[in-house]
């Protein structure tokens, strides 16, 4: 009896399985779900990415980065503060509504309310006038010249559509109830979401009337699965076609398997370490009585110390790419001559270390995450063991990123990692985060309490200045500025990798973005 | 009667506040929530502010009386993460768990009593020699190791099963169940087997001890005497009395498999309860939780209540007490 009914089942998984084979549908997996459908809520990679599925921009980039329309057709800087947007005519969000001036004013409006998580992408917009119904006025307080590259991550809601369901406002976090935008959704974009299980199963479907392109594939289905290697298997075993985040140490067993794929592209994401410049002593040993990171020639004995190359070959197998700046190819105001690594030479370390005052080095801690970025822990490790070479004897503090990220905000650190992508793809968004001093409005992430006045005003005329000319001569004047002053120690740019069956093809992305609606499945 | 009632529902009572306190004191080392909940870009101001709102910023004893004023209101409130209500996500999540332990269970006890006593029987045969040694590799093998070589020998070279997920399911109303269709018990056979790998190996030496005992006593031998069957002595006198104790742990198990199904639905992306919560911990989203644990604590108090109602009625002995 046992052995029949599990025959029986063998026999049906296997129907199963060969009846889930529909030539159209694909099948994506990937760590985490989208934290939520509302698009003003979350301003999180994964979201983002399961929102441009459903939802259109103003604007948005190509596979190769490249600004192109979207429900904008064309834009200019009519002056430096006011911008025009002539929208694209004909347009319907996915329950049939036509789409106009209205939506757009409606949806920025709705990004720029407090309990949003997109207000630093508008918060420079004073004005918004209907000119006529495709034709849109944006007043900004000062010249904001990547307005543009912002648009493309605030998405086009439907007036009327929120305004019936009732989330004319992104939730608060203090709401009791759950808001209707959580779950549904009503878009522009190339699928139409049809059924959403937070976590667990999200199921679209071809949008027939998408305006940019005939959509091929007719249903995409996806499935969160957090555990790496039943990711895997679940590719391995047919069960799954796509997957946008493979772990790094089965790349060479997926290339290895007939009828799967793998492709790789630099991710926008560089990998560096951050040394507090500012405290008077160092938190993790006091003894000390002075902080040796306020010194540049321990920093640069630190970054001579560390042999990015040995970390790429035997850490990163290959798939990174040792960095000289803590930006990506690919951002604007990214230079290949300030790319270059300060060569490896612990002698040279160990010299510098002396004429600091410290022939002997000195303890520290370095303070790491161990789940945020790819094999985050092991190159902490090997940091380590290569700063005791010179003598700087660090003791590693890997936890989970949430306590990691926590113990940084609250200043706790002296010595960390930390990795950084490029949202708006242009290198004032690294200073305005990175390098600015910190406080309550910018430079939330300048740990390293690096602080330079000149430069502080250097970044504040970068984001005003329309002369692109005299705006990249600026950058580039605050990229060679903190790399001489050895602001932090850059490590690698990571490296994206798509693991497919070979039917699929797409275009990869270096914001790790999945353009589904390029996809074909042969 | 009533009195032993009263009694030990108090002390349930009181188990529950105790676990929200204990775990409303761990949060607070879990991380900040705040940082998984806003973008990088944020500003420093506008994180305060979250936290404001939230609440996070008032000592950790109001925190906890305010949750305990929200639990007893009947409000879970709504997932830092998801932003989705905490009840809902314990409903959707509550089958699929409850329906992974029960299968497991059963596969436990199906397979696990007749092993026991045939190994009790013939201590010498060849097969209860294999059996005992297999049983040591199966309790020494950690869970998420067996769920991947299912995953690898099943799902990855043979392609009979579904590696992850659950599916085939029919929707009952408030339950959607996975036990009507054989596509649903193609996803629950691998991690049911995997989950009750270890509560099998357990019942099964459990069985085999109490039946070798029970088997040495003097009624057995009295009843040898009556000329009974073999069949009579084995099934009705002995494996009968050595059930008693096994019911107890079978019961306490049932308990653990539930609340700590963790590994094996991470393993086999079961969405269940022990998913949700390492979810809920990697974020630290504090709702979830707590929700859980308050749900974990509720069990098992119901479940050792239940387990003391029976000895009551079982054992005439303490009735008369």
């Amino acid at each position: 009896m046992v052995k029949r009914k599990a025959f029986m089942f063998l026999f049906v998984a296997l129907f199963a399985l060969t009846s889930a084979a529909n030539a159209k549908t694909l099948r994506w997996g990937f760590a985490s779900d989208a934290l939520t459908m509302d698009p003003h809520s979350q301003n999180e990679s994964p979201t983002i990415n399961m929102l441009r599925q459903v939802y259109g921009t103003l604007v948005k980039r190509t596979a190769g980065l490249k600004i192109i329309p979207d429900l904008a057709t064309s834009w200019e800087a009519a002056t430096p503060t006011t911008w025009i947007f002539n929208l694209r005519k004909g347009v319907k969000f996915h329950d049939g509504s036509a789409f106009t001036a209205e939506d757009v004013k409606f949806s920025l409006e709705r990004a720029a309310h407090p309990s949003s998580d997109y207000k630093p992408y508008v918060n420079t917009i004073t004005g918004i006038k209907i000119i006529n119904k495709y034709k849109i006025k944006i007043t900004t307080k000062a010249p904001d010249p990547i307005l543009p590259s912002y648009f493309t991550y605030v998405f086009i809601m439907d007036k009327q559509w929120s305004e019936k369901q009732g989330v004319t406002a992104p939730a608060n976090f203090k709401a009791n109830e759950e808001s209707y935008a959580v779950r549904n959704t009503n878009g522009t974009g190339p699928f139409i979401l049809v059924s959403r299980e937070p976590d667990l199963r999200t199921v679209f479907k071809r949008n027939p009337d998408y305006y940019d392109g005939r959509v091929k594939i007719d249903k995409l289905v996806y499935t969160p699965i957090k555990e790496a290697s039943t990711r895997v298997a679940a590719l391995l075993s047919n069960e799954i076609d796509f997957l946008n985040d493979p772990p790094v140490q089965d790349l060479a067993r997926l290339k290895a398997t007939r009828g799967i794929k793998v492709m790789s592209t630099p991710q926008i994401r560089t990998i560096f370490l951050g040394m507090d410049q500012s405290a008077k002593t160092l938190r993790s040993n006091p003894d000390l009585g002075k902080n040796p990171l306020a010194d540049k020639r321990v920093r640069e004995a630190m970054y001579r110390a560390i042999d990015a190359v040995a970390i790429q070959k035997k850490i990163m197998r290959g798939l990174s790419v040792p960095a000289g700046m803590i930006t990506a190819p690919g951002v604007h105001g990214y230079d290949k001559n300030l790319d270059q690594r300060i060569p490896y030479s612990p002698k040279v370390a160990k010299r510098l270390l002396a004429d600091a005052g410290y022939p002997n080095g000195f303890k520290i801690r370095l303070d790491c995450p161990n789940d945020r970025y790819i094999n985050d822990e092991a190159i902490c490790q090997a940091a380590v063991s290569m700063l005791a070479r010179i003598g700087v004897r660090a003791s590693l503090n890997a936890q989970p990123k949430s306590i990691h990220f926590k113990s940084l905000s609250n200043s706790e650190s002296d010595f960390y990692m930390l990795g950084w992508g490029v949202a708006t793809l242009d290198s004032e968004y690294v200073f305005r985060y990175l390098v600015h001093t910190r406080s309550p409005k910018i430079g939330a992430w300048n740990h390293a309490n690096y602080s330079n006045s000149e430069i502080d005003a250097l970044i504040l005329s970068i984001q005003k200045e329309v002369d692109n000319k005299k705006r990249d001569k600026m950058i580039h004047k605050v990229w060679k500025t903190i790399g001489d002053d050895i602001t932090y120690l850059p490590l690698h740019h990571q490296v994206i990798n798509w693991a497919m069956s070979d039917k699929v093809n797409i275009p990869i992305q270096a914001l790790n973005e999945t353009y589904f609606y390029q996809a074909t499945i042969d | 009667m009533l009195k032993f009632f009263a009694i030990r529902i108090v002390q349930g009572a009181i188990v529950m506040l105790v676990v929200a306190l204990v775990s409303f004191t761990l949060f607070r080392y879990l991380g900040d929530p705040v940082n998984s909940m806003v973008s990088e870009d944020a500003t420093i101001e506008d994180r305060e502010l979250i936290r404001e709102s939230l609440g996070l910023n008032d000592p950790v004893i109001i925190q906890y009386f305010r949750f305990i004023g929200n639990v007893v209101k009947g409000e879970l409130g709504l997932s830092f993460r998801t932003r989705s209500s905490v009840a809902n996500l314990l409903a959707q999540r509550l089958p699929a768990t409850l329906e992974l332990s029960l299968v497991s269970a059963l596969f436990a006890l199906i397979f696990g009593i007749p092993m026991g006593v045939y190994t009790a029987l013939k201590p010498r045969a060849l097969l209860s020699k294999f059996t005992l040694v297999g049983s040591l590799i199966g309790i020494s093998i950690p869970t998420f190791l067996s769920g991947l070589l299912f995953i690898y020998v099943f799902a990855v070279i043979l392609g009979w099963l579904p590696s992850q997920g659950r599916g085939g399911l029919v929707d009952l109303g408030l339950w959607k169940t996975s036990l009507l269709t054989f596509e649903g018990w193609s996803y629950i056979i691998m991690p049911a087997i995997t989950l009750g790998l270890f509560q099998l190996t357990l019942i099964m030496r459990m069985v085999r001890a109490e039946m070798l005992e029970v088997m040495r006593t003097d009624f057995i031998k009295f009843a040898r005497a009556r000329g009974l069957s073999n069949r009579m002595i084995e099934y009705r006198h002995a494996l009968k009395n050595s059930l008693v104790p096994v019911v107890t742990v079978i019961g306490l198990q049932l308990g653990s498999v539930v609340a700590f199904a963790i590994i094996t639905e991470s393993v086999f992306n079961w969405p269940g309860l022990g998913q949700m919560f390492i979810q809920a911990i990697s974020f630290v989203d504090i709702p979830v939780m707590s929700a859980y644990l308050m749900f974990v604590g509720a069990f098992f108090v119901a479940l050792n209540l239940t387990v003391d109602i029976l000895y009551f009625l079982i054992d005439p002995r303490l009735r008369e007490q």
